[in-house]
C-alpha cells in the first residue's frame, strides 16, 4: 500500500484545511440536526434531502442570475429560505399532527418525507449534476509555506464558527431561543406556563432545517450537485450528532471536527481506505464515553 | 381452549398459504415468480430483525450488514474456492452470526439509540471495507455471475429451495420465539431492570438474540446469492437497513407475521409502482404517511385488532 508515502509539510497542511471545511459544512448541518433532535426529540432522516434541496435551491438561483457573483451571494442568502419555506408546510400540514406518537412513528413519517422529497427533487431538477461558480474573490488559491489553500474553502473556515456563534447568540440571547431549550429539557412544563408548544417545535424545526438548506447551500461550490447528496450525509450527520452528544450544538462542532479531520487525515494515510478512518473515530468516541462527548440534553 | 383454535385457525390459514404458493410457479409468468421469491428472500430479512428488533427492543439499526456478509461469504466461498457449493451455502449464516457476535458483543454495553449508532458505525466500518477493497470483493462492483449447483438453474426451483428453507426458518423462529428464552427476551423487552434484579444476565440474553438473528439475516443472504446469483455492496449500505426497519414498523412490529406483511407491501410496491413510474418512492412515500396517519399499529396490528373482537364473541357465544 502507498501508506505514509507522501506526507510532507504542504500536503498536510491542505489536508488539514479540507478537513476543516469539511467539518465547517458537516457542523452547520448537524447543528441544525442536533437543535430539532434537542427540542423535538424527533432524528429528522429527511434532513439530508433538506441539504439536498438547499444545494439544487442555491444552483437554480445562481443561474436565474446568470452564473455571476451577485447569483452566488443571492443563492446563498434566499436558498436556506426556500428550504425552511418547505419545511414549515412540511410541518404545519402533516408533521404537527405527530407529535403525540411514538417516536419511532415519527422515525417512519421522516423516511417517508425523505422518499417524497428525493422524488421531488428528482421531478424538478432532473437526475443531472449541477455545478455552482463561487464568486471571483473566492475563487483560486492563496499560497502559505508553500501549501496552495483554495479560498473558498477559507471562507468556509469564517462561515463556520459566525454560524456557531450566531446559534449560541440565539438560544442564549432571544426569548424563543431561550424557551426553545427550555422545551427541551422540559415540554410539559413549557406548555404549563402558557406558551404555544406546537408553535416553539415550529420554529425550532424551521431553524434546523434553515441550517440544513445553508450547509447544501455553502457546499454547491465545492460539489457536483446530484441526487443521493441526501444519502451521502444523513448517516455521517446522525454519527456526528451522537458522538457530540444528542441535542447538544457545541457537541455538533467537536464532531464535525472529529469527522473531518479524521477523514482528510485518513487520505494522506491509506487513500484506498480512507472512508473508514471516521467510522473507526466514531466506534472508539461510542465505546470511550457510550453517551457522548459533551453533555446530552436527551 | 380459546386459545386451541386460534391456533388451530392460524394453522389452517398458514397452511393453505403455503399450498397456494407451492402451486403458483407453474401457473404463474417467470417475472411474478421472480418477485414472489425476492419477497420470501426479504421477509426472512425482516422476520430477523424483528426478533431483536419487535421481541428485544434492540435498535439494530444497521441489519442490512449481517445479510450482506452472508450474501458476500457465500459469493466468495462459491468463486474463489473449490469446495463444494453447500459448504459456501452454510459458511454464510456461520460468518455472518460471527460478525453479528463481534458487533453486538459492543453493541449491547450501550442501549436504544446510542446502541444503533454505534451498530451503524460498525456497519458502516465493514460496508466502507467491502465498498473499497477491489482485490478481494470486487468493490463496487460486486461478484456477478456466481456458479450455482445445477439443482438450482431453473427459477422454479429456486423458487422453491426459497420458500422451504423459509419455511423452516420462520417455523425455527416461531419456537424460539415460545420457548424460555424468548418469553426471557421479551420480559427484557418489557423492563430491563425488573429482569436484571430477578437474576437475568439481560447483556447475554441481547447478545444471543443478536446472534441469532444475524444467523438468519445470513441465511436470507444466501438465499439471495441463490436468487440473483450475484452481489455488490448495497447490500450493507445503511439504506438497505433503513427499509428493513421500515418493514417490521410498515407490517406492525409487535407481531409475529407483521414483517413479513412489511416485506410484501415494499417490495410489491416498489416493483409494482417502479412498473408505472419511474417516481416510485415519491408513491411509497405517500402511502407510508397515509399509513402513518390512518394505521397507527402497523397494517398486522390493524386486522389483528379488528378480528379480535369477532373472536372473542364467538368465545363468549361457544361458552353460553
Amino acid at each position: 500500500m502507498e501508506l505514509g508515502q507522501s506526507i510532507n509539510l504542504a500536503s498536510l497542511g491542505s489536508q488539514l484545511l479540507v478537513g476543516l471545511s469539511r467539518a465547517m459544512i458537516l457542523f452547520i448541518v448537524c447543528a441544525g440536526l442536533s437543535f430539532v433532535l434537542g427540542v423535538l426529540r424527533v432524528p429528522n432522516i429527511a434532513h439530508g434531502s433538506l441539504y439536498m434541496i438547499g444545494a439544487f435551491a442555491a444552483y437554480s438561483i445562481f443561474k436565474l442570475f446568470g452564473g455571476s457573483s451577485t447569483g452566488f451571494w443571492l443563492a446563498l442568502i434566499l436558498a436556506p429560505f426556500v428550504v425552511a419555506a418547505v419545511s414549515l408546510i412540511a410541518e404545519r400540514a402533516l408533521f404537527c399532527h405527530l407529535y403525540q406518537r411514538e417516536h419511532l412513528m415519527l422515525l417512519l413519517f421522516t423516511f417517508a418525507l425523505m422518499l417524497i422529497f428525493g422524488d421531488l427533487v428528482k421531478l424538478t431538477w432532473g437526475a443531472k449534476y449541477y455545478s455552482v461558480l463561487p464568486p471571483s474573490v473566492l475563487r483560486g488559491s492563496i499560497s502559505v509555506f508553500g501549501s496552495s489553500l483554495p479560498r473558498y474553502n477559507l471562507f468556509l473556515l469564517i462561515i463556520g464558527p459566525l454560524v456557531a456563534i450566531g446559534l449560541w447568540l440565539f438560544t442564549s440571547k432571544t426569548k424563543i431561543g431561550k424557551i426553545s431549550r427550555a422545551a427541551a429539557v422540559d415540554r410539559e412544563m413549557v406548555g404549563v406556563i402558557g406558551i404555544n408548544v406546537s408553535w416553539v417545535f415550529a420554529v425550532a424545526f424551521v431553524i434546523g432545517c434553515y441550517l440544513a438548506g445553508l450547509g447544501g447551500a455553502l457546499v454547491a461550490p465545492t460539489v457536483s450537485i446530484s441526487l443521493g447528496m441526501d444519502h451521502d450525509i444523513i448517516i455521517e450527520a446522525f454519527l456526528i450528532v451522537t458522538i457530540g452528544g444528542l441535542g447538544n450544538i457545541w457537541g455538533a462542532l467537536v464532531g464535525s471536527l472529529i469527522f473531518g479531520l479524521t477523514h482528510s487525515f485518513g487520505v494522506l494515510l491509506w487513500p484506498q481506505f480512507a472512508i473508514v478512518f471516521p467510522y473507526a473515530a466514531v466506534v472508539i468516541v461510542l465505546l470511550l464515553c457510550p453517551r457522548g462527548l459533551l453533555k446530552s440534553v436527551w | 381452549m380459546f386459545r386451541g383454535i386460534i391456533d388451530l385457525k392460524s394453522v389452517w390459514l398458514t397452511a393453505a398459504i403455503f399450498i397456494i404458493l407451492l402451486i403458483l410457479p407453474p401457473i404463474l409468468p417467470r417475472f411474478y415468480t421472480y418477485i414472489l421469491a425476492l419477497i420470501f428472500v426479504t421477509s426472512l430479512l425482516a422476520m430477523s430483525l424483528n426478533l431483536v428488533l419487535g421481541h428485544g427492543m434492540l435498535f439494530q439499526f444497521h441489519h442490512g450488514v449481517f445479510y450482506g456478509v452472508g450474501a458476500y461469504t457465500a459469493a466468495l466461498m462459491l468463486t474463489k474456492t473449490s469446495l463444494p457449493e453447500w459448504i459456501g451455502f452454510v459458511a454464510g449464516p456461520i460468518m455472518a452470526a460471527i460478525v453479528g457476535l463481534l458487533i453486538g458483543w459492543f453493541c449491547v454495553r450501550l442501549t436504544r439509540l446510542y446502541f444503533g449508532m454505534l451498530q451503524i458505525s460498525l456497519g458502516s466500518l465493514i460496508w466502507a471495507i467491502v465498498f473499497r477493497w477491489y482485490s478481494f470483493t470486487g468493490g463496487d462492483d460486486g461478484i456477478h455471475g456466481i456458479p450455482m449447483p445445477s439443482l438450482l438453474s431453473s427459477l422454479n426451483n429456486v423458487y422453491y429451495f426459497i420458500l422451504i428453507v423459509l419455511v423452516i426458518c420462520l417455523v425455527v423462529l416461531y419456537l424460539i420465539l415460545k420457548s424460555p428464552f424468548g418469553s426471557t427476551l421479551e420480559a427484557i423487552r418489557d423492563n430491563p431492570q425488573r429482569c436484571e434484579a430477578v437474576g437475568v444476565n439481560v447483556r447475554r440474553h441481547q447478545l444471543m438474540a443478536i446472534v441469532i438473528a444475524t444467523f438468519f439475516a445470513g441465511i436470507a443472504g444466501v438465499l439471495f446469492v441463490v436468487l440473483e446469483g450475484s452481489v455488490f455492496p448495497d447490500l450493507l449500505f445503511w439504506v438497505l437497513s433503513l427499509e428493513v426497519f421500515i418493514m417490521c414498523l410498515l407490517g406492525g412490529w409487535f407481531t409475529f407475521a407483521g414483517p413479513v406483511l412489511g416485506a410484501a407491501i415494499m417490495v410489491g410496491l416498489r416493483t409494482f409502482v417502479g412498473i408505472f413510474t419511474e417516481y416510485w418512492t415519491l408513491i411509497l412515500g405517500v402511502i407510508l404517511i397515509l399509513l402513518i396517519f390512518f394505521l397507527p399499529e402497523g397494517v398486522m396490528g390493524y386486522f389483528l385488532e379488528k378480528f379480535k373482537p369477532q373472536v372473542k364473541e364467538a368465545a363468549e357465544r361457544g361458552a353460553n
